[in-house]
């Protein structure tokens, strides 16, 4: 077989196992992505055709829920690496042989911070401006400039490194460690960076006293520990239940203990955060009473998840850090679902919001998402999911279902 | 008010021949467009036009004079007058600075409205440059305390103070600094400007200004016909497009013809100054040197060429 008809025989056949040979259970799952996409075009059509005053963003709050779905999901996306470290650099047989869908979950996730950004940006059309070499790039100094390249960089490696994966479980082939090893090791500092250089964007702003602090970044990677792995394993137990997908118990539990570090090593730079603020108790602390209570009398529409994203994270962290719950999979599982949200409402909400709340100029706009802005993110999530449910379904056939591929070595 | 020197245009440079690589892209992307869209009619072309446009430092003097053409061109027909869109560059030893009396004003927001006629801001959705905050006496400047929607039948109200609040052309940027594809950057004469054709609309210089002073776009800009500024500038104040974002220039298109802003003219009590900051003979430095003056958020590190001052 020539080069090309092996890609050609890859991509067909990786097509019918994508789409074909599903439960009902599957096809409606992809039928509800599908509605959420296809809605979220209607909304995105109309706020294309009059501007992004259809969303609840003003020049006091100019970037609100899209940009802070789209920093939750960069760290998503670096927490893939939480599964390649203890897979490749410490060649720990049980977490390898589910690395590879940490990876995927990053290809999903930087398709997801791209479609936000772009759904943000009130030129779309002008998307080319930051292509290298085409547009101009304003580098060094522009953070922005290098979040894109980086974000860009990182989607490519993993894309790479799991289709080529993928490609060879496919054809019963031995991968080319020579190929994957460094593309690998490439990966950790990559995922380190994208986080980095998102948290570097707010972080260098001192018109925004919220977000001008040291540990803004360190406590995005902490954060992103938590969520991108909990998302994760809870995957893995619905795709053990529902296919041939093998993952042993001690590598759930593995993954939950790096996740009862990271979230301790979160709740200490948040608390570290807090203590600064309230002690010093300059004019920057109207930012941590927007987020935790409100200003001038009025209550803040935002404190209420504030609360609750805090006390989620110190349940889970103890759920987490006590062994008994860890494994045991009905608290484990809850302590999954208690992270997740509360770091999608740290970075979703309580991250940009009261950077904004009040404004420069100490003006208070209170900021709520509109209809229009909700309804794109949920299409923006649904090509997310879609895209992610597919690759996964296809890396599952091919590594877990068929026979050819038993025995081959797909995994590093 | 003195004459300022004027500078010679530089001579038009002959077309280069061939193209440069990122030509060659830009055409290719072009063709892409040309592509989607079905016929190469009017409508398209423009749009197309608009699609591949240049960056204002990347044109040539021959791609400058065509690009103004076109743009009074069709400024002039969809607002039913002539339109006149010039591209006047800096003069050398020009800086310019502003000075604003704080114990004067009263915050009556003459040079609010203003503003907006002479530089087109959208009256719907209403835009302005300049924000006035209203603040205690007895507190000092203290923006945590300031109120920017104050409606009185009279001003000033008993107790209060007045600070209008514009862009303060930073000597250090930091919106010129975030911006990821230069779409704004300071001028020689000091004034931070803006490529309303190059601006992607991320905002982020709205989120990395320490003054508010940067305002975007939210829907299509409305400017009854009548009542648009037909004297405009590149950099200024031609008629803006929704997504992009826009700010005070010092009125760039009168500041640069030897005219004050038009703040500065419409103030009845006299708070606003404005001059080279480089001629020692200027009010501006008079004021710098003999009055106390009040830089805001001095420990930015900004270094605003915008100074308020106590002049009583």
């Amino acid at each position: 077989m020539t080069l090309i008809s092996k890609v050609g025989s890859f991509v067909t056949g990786t097509a019918r196992m994508a789409f074909l040979g599903g439960n009902r259970y599957y096809y409606l799952w992809l039928a509800v992505l599908g509605l959420c996409i296809v809605q979220a075009g209607f909304a995105f059509a109309h706020q294309f055709q009059y501007g992004l005053i259809s969303t609840s963003m003003r020049d006091s709050v100019s970037w609100g829920f899209y940009i802070g779905n789209f920093t939750f999901l960069v760290g998503v996306a670096a927490a893939a690496v939480l599964l390649v470290v203890p897979a490749y650099v410490y060649d720990w047989k049980p977490i390898k042989e589910v690395a590879l869908f940490g990876e995927l979950l990053a290809v999903a996730s930087i398709v997801m911070c791209l479609l936000f950004v772009l759904v943000d940006m009130g030129r779309p059309d002008r998307f080319w401006h930051i292509i290298p070499f085409i547009g101009r790039m304003n580098l060094p100094s522009a953070i922005m400039a290098w979040d894109a390249i980086v974000l860009n960089i990182y989607l490519g490696v993993n894309l790479l490194v799991a289709s080529y994966l993928v490609y060879c479980g496919y054809h019963g082939i031995h991968y080319n460690k020579k190929f994957v090893w460094p593309l690998v090791i490439f990966s950790i500092p990559m995922a380190i960076s994208i986080h980095t250089v998102t948290a570097f964007l707010y972080n260098g702003m001192a018109s925004r006293p919220y977000w001008n602090s040291a540990i803004l970044a360190p406590r995005f990677i902490a954060s992103a520990f938590c969520s991108g792995p909990a998302l994760l394993l809870i995957l893995f137990q619905i795709l053990r239940k529902v296919s041939a997908f093998e993952i042993k118990d001690e590598a759930i539990h593995k993954v939950a203990e790096l996740m009862a570090y990271a979230m301790g090593f979160n709740l200490f730079l948040f608390g570290a955060e807090v203590f600064k603020e309230y002690y010093s108790n300059t004019h920057h602390l109207v930012h941590y009473q927007y987020l935790f209570a409100g200003l001038h009398g009025k209550a803040s529409p935002i404190a209420l998840y504030a609360w609750m994203s805090l006390a989620f994270a110190v349940i889970s962290f103890f759920l987490f850090l006590i062994p008994r719950t860890r494994r045991n999979f009905v608290t484990m599982n809850i302590g999954c679902v208690l992270i997740y949200a509360s770091v999608y409402i740290e970075k979703g909400i309580a991250l940009i919001i009261p950077g904004f709340t009040p404004d420069q100029l100490g003006q208070v706009y209170e900021y709520v998402p509109s209809a229009t802005e909700l309804r794109v993110a949920a299409g923006v999530f649904g090509i997310g999911f879609l895209l992610f449910t597919l690759m996964v379904k296809v890396s599952v056939s091919i590594l877990f279902e068929r026979p050819q591929a038993e025995g081959q070595a797909v995994h590093v | 008010m003195r004459e300022l020197p004027t500078l010679p245009m530089p001579a038009p440079e002959p077309p280069a021949e061939g193209y440069t690589r990122r030509e060659a892209l830009v055409m290719g992307l072009f063709a892409l467009a040309a592509a989607a869209t079905t016929s190469g009619c009017a409508a398209d072309k423009l749009a197309l036009d608009d699609f591949v446009a240049k960056h204002f430092k990347d044109l040539s003097p021959a791609e400058l004079q065509e690009r103004l053409a076109q743009m009074e061109k069709r400024y002039s027909e969809s607002y039913g007058k002539p339109v006149k869109v010039s591209a006047t560059p800096a003069q050398e030893g020009v800086l310019f600075g502003y000075a604003l009396d704080l114990s004067r004003c009263i915050g009556c927001r003459k040079c609010v409205y203003g503003c907006v006629e002479e530089n087109n801001q959208s009256r719907d959705p209403q835009t302005h440059w300049i924000t006035v905050l209203e603040m205690d006496k007895e507190d000092g400047v203290n923006l945590q305390n300031a109120n920017a929607f104050y409606d009185h039948e009279t001003v000033p109200a008993p107790g209060k103070f007045y600070m209008p609040v514009a862009c303060q052309q930073c000597e250090n940027p930091p919106c010129v600094k975030v911006c990821p594809v230069e779409a704004t950057w300071r001028e020689p004469d000091g004034i931070v400007v803006i490529d309303y054709d190059w601006c992607i609309g991320c905002r982020n210089c709205i989120a990395g200004c320490p003054y508010g002073a940067r305002r975007f776009n939210w829907g299509t800009p409305g400017i009854p016909k009548d009542e648009l500024n037909p004297v405009t500038e590149y950099l200024g104040n031609r008629p803006r497009q929704r997504g992009v974002v826009e700010k005070c220039t010092f009125c760039i298109q009168r500041v640069r013809q030897g005219l004050y802003p038009k703040c500065v003219e419409v103030c009845p009590v006299g708070a606003r100054k404005f001059g080279n900051l480089l001629d020692p003979e200027s009010e501006i430095r008079y004021i710098i040197e003999n009055k106390r003056v009040y830089i805001l958020k001095e420990e930015l590190n900004t270094q605003p060429k915008f100074f308020y001052y106590y002049g009583l």
